[in-house]
């Protein structure tokens, strides 16, 4: 069995959700494991690949492959997957990686599991875990046929350093027409401001049940009683309530405070993961379906324009 | 413009959704209701109508009963609605479903193609990618603002590095956020007239689909067995009585965390 892993780069450095699955697939010890390094300027990322457990690095240098879009990706891995023969190729969850594993999983017709915690080998067989229905059942998900791609949700691995080199092998890809269609016009980056989130004991953490942009200035309210610092979650970073600097989650940032206080958020699982190892959950939401309250510690199901200022207010008057 | 929203029929959100024990598929029995994150993308569509004309039709994979939440995009304004229905379909994974709704598409032949952030039961969020595929189409995902200027489309996105706005031309595949818009309610008048807009429930072979390439003969993926996650002790949940914020305070001075 020999095992591929697409290993996502940032400005050439390999992103540490990449290096962690490879990690993972080197500690299965079945079959050789090797890594794909897709991009311009990318080459000092197969160094890394080897010192995280792959003994070959497949490196499609490529100008279609300098903006960090899916599509001609999807082109020079199935060109990787054609010289390697790779039987499983596994992804890192990230905008990027999701699209390129499932436009692989269609160009190869090959069977795509995603959202997997853990991945083992029985009898000779790839085996993943999924939590499902909102993390309320755990899967174990196979394959009937290969190539076996898989996406493993995000933060699950860390990179492990192993020491080893890689052999580096240089693949070139022929790319679709319609994969070079879409073109990167702009890229912004947010600098970030106040008090960093990833360091806070205390995090008070707003969602969209807060109503609108307004509604944050209960959260700092409540975060400057506990001390503690406010996030948020993407749907309203992206709705332009918060900054991005403070947005927990998969595409934001990953915070293990001692209490996290969430308040109108609903627990989808790309903020989940980015929260889930706070040591205690606080929930408020109105609605008693939402998902947080499957992980929440303590949840309240009530109107947060009531609690959250009595909160406040309580907590204010022990100090 | 023709547009054609890909929605889907998930669980109603009150609903315990569970995996059938016999054939480890999600049950579909109980109530049903538009996928929310789909209702972004049809709202999504419609705005680009409104701004510019054309067409916007509902595109889906499911049940027959799935038309009745197809049914809530027409009154919120779609023009019509295409459910591909086919016990054949039932149990698909990702390549078969992708092949499937590809298939009926191609059909459709619309210049852009939308869906919506992720579906509430399924949880994959990558479907667009594996359509355009099949398509042969551009594609750009996880769309936050979206504009469309003549023969092109442009959307700004949140990747884990910030931001970055991608143009493609059109004919295109886009896959939105649920934070590009508030959706807009149905109104009495949208709900009544959307019983006599055209619903039409097309087959596999409607489409050309040969059985044995969707559905669990279709899939290459499995699920081997289900078991109940590790339980989490003494999780409290609590309905606020006006002392909600006291429960909160005695939980945490319980805790030492104040």
């Amino acid at each position: 069995m020999s095992t591929l892993v697409f290993l996502e780069t940032h400005d050439g450095e390999p992103t540490k959700g990449g290096l962690g699955v490879l990690s993972k697939a080197a500690a299965l010890g079945a079959g050789e494991v090797s890594a794909a390094v897709l991009g311009t300027g990318v080459r000092d990322a197969a160094a890394k690949a080897g010192a995280h457990g792959a003994t070959k690095v497949f490196v499609v240098e490529d100008d279609a492959l300098a903006p960090p879009l899916p599509q001609p990706r999807v082109d020079a891995l199935e060109a990787v997957v054609a010289e390697s023969g790779a039987e499983n190729i596994l992804f890192a969850a990230s905008v990027l990686g999701a699209d390129i594993a499932s436009g692989l999983a269609a160009r190869l017709d090959a069977g795509l599991n995603w959202d997997l915690t853990d991945l083992r080998v029985d009898g000779g067989e790839l085996v993943g875990t999924r939590p499902a229905l909102g993390d309320t059942v755990l899967v174990e998900v196979g394959w009937t046929s290969t190539p076996r791609i898989g996406l493993v949700r995000s933060g699950t691995f860390d990179p492990v350093e192993s020491g080893g080199t890689a052999e580096v092998h240089d693949v070139s890809a022929r790319f679709q027409d319609f994969s070079t269609q879409a073109r990167l016009v702009d890229h912004l980056q947010e600098e970030s401001s106040g008090p960093s989130i990833e360091d806070a004991d205390v995090i008070v953490a707003g969602g969209r049940g807060l109503g609108g942009p307004e509604g944050f200035s209960m959260c700092e309210e409540l975060a400057a009683a506990l001390g503690g610092a406010v996030a948020a979650t993407r749907a309203v970073v992206d709705a332009g309530w918060y900054p991005y600097s403070a947005q927990v989650g998969q595409t934001g940032k990953t915070v293990s405070p001692k209490l996290y206080i969430a308040l109108g958020i609903s627990g989808a699982i790309q903020h989940k993961v980015g929260m889930q190892g706070s040591g205690t959950i606080v929930a408020i939401n109105k609605d008693p379906n939402a998902p947080i309250f499957d992980f929440a510690d303590l949840g309240v199901v009530g109107d947060l324009a009531q609690i959250a200022p009595k909160l406040t207010e309580l907590l204010r008057a022990r100090q | 413009m023709k547009i054609a929203v890909c929605v889907k029929q998930v669980p109603d959100a009150t609903v315990h959704k569970r995996l059938d024990p016999g054939t480890n598929r999600l049950d579909r029995s109980g109530e049903g209701a538009l996928n929310a994150t789909d209702v972004n993308a049809v709202e999504e569509a419609l705005r680009l109508k409104e701004a510019s004309g054309g067409e916007v039709v509902v595109v889906s994979l499911g049940p027959e009963k799935a038309m009745d939440s197809l049914r809530k995009a027409l009154a919120m304004g779609a023009d019509r609605a295409v459910l591909v229905s086919d016990d054949a379909a039932a149990g698909s994974d990702l390549v078969a479903t992708s092949r499937a709704l590809a298939k009926a598409l191609e059909r459709e032949e619309a210049d852009l193609v939308l869906f919506g952030q992720q579906s509430s039961d399924g949880d994959g969020a990558v479907l667009w990618a594996a359509v355009s595929d099949r398509l042969r189409r551009p594609m750009v995902s996880q769309v936050a603002e979206l504009t469309v200027d003549g023969d092109a489309v442009t959307g700004k996105r949140q990747t884990e590095f910030g931001y970055d706005v991608i143009a493609a031309p059109l004919p295109a595949v886009v896959a939105v956020s649920d934070a590009i818009n508030e959706p807009r309610y149905p109104s009495l008048k949208g709900i009544m007239g959307a019983k006599s807009k055209p619903q039409e429930v097309i087959s596999l072979s409607d489409l050309g689909v040969d059985p044995g390439e969707v559905g669990e003969a279709g899939s290459r993926t499995t699920v081997r067995a289900v078991a109940p996650p590790p339980a989490k002790s003494d999780q409290v949940k609590i309905e606020d009585d006006g002392s909600g914020a006291e429960k909160i305070v005695d939980y945490l001075a319980e805790k030492r965390l104040i």
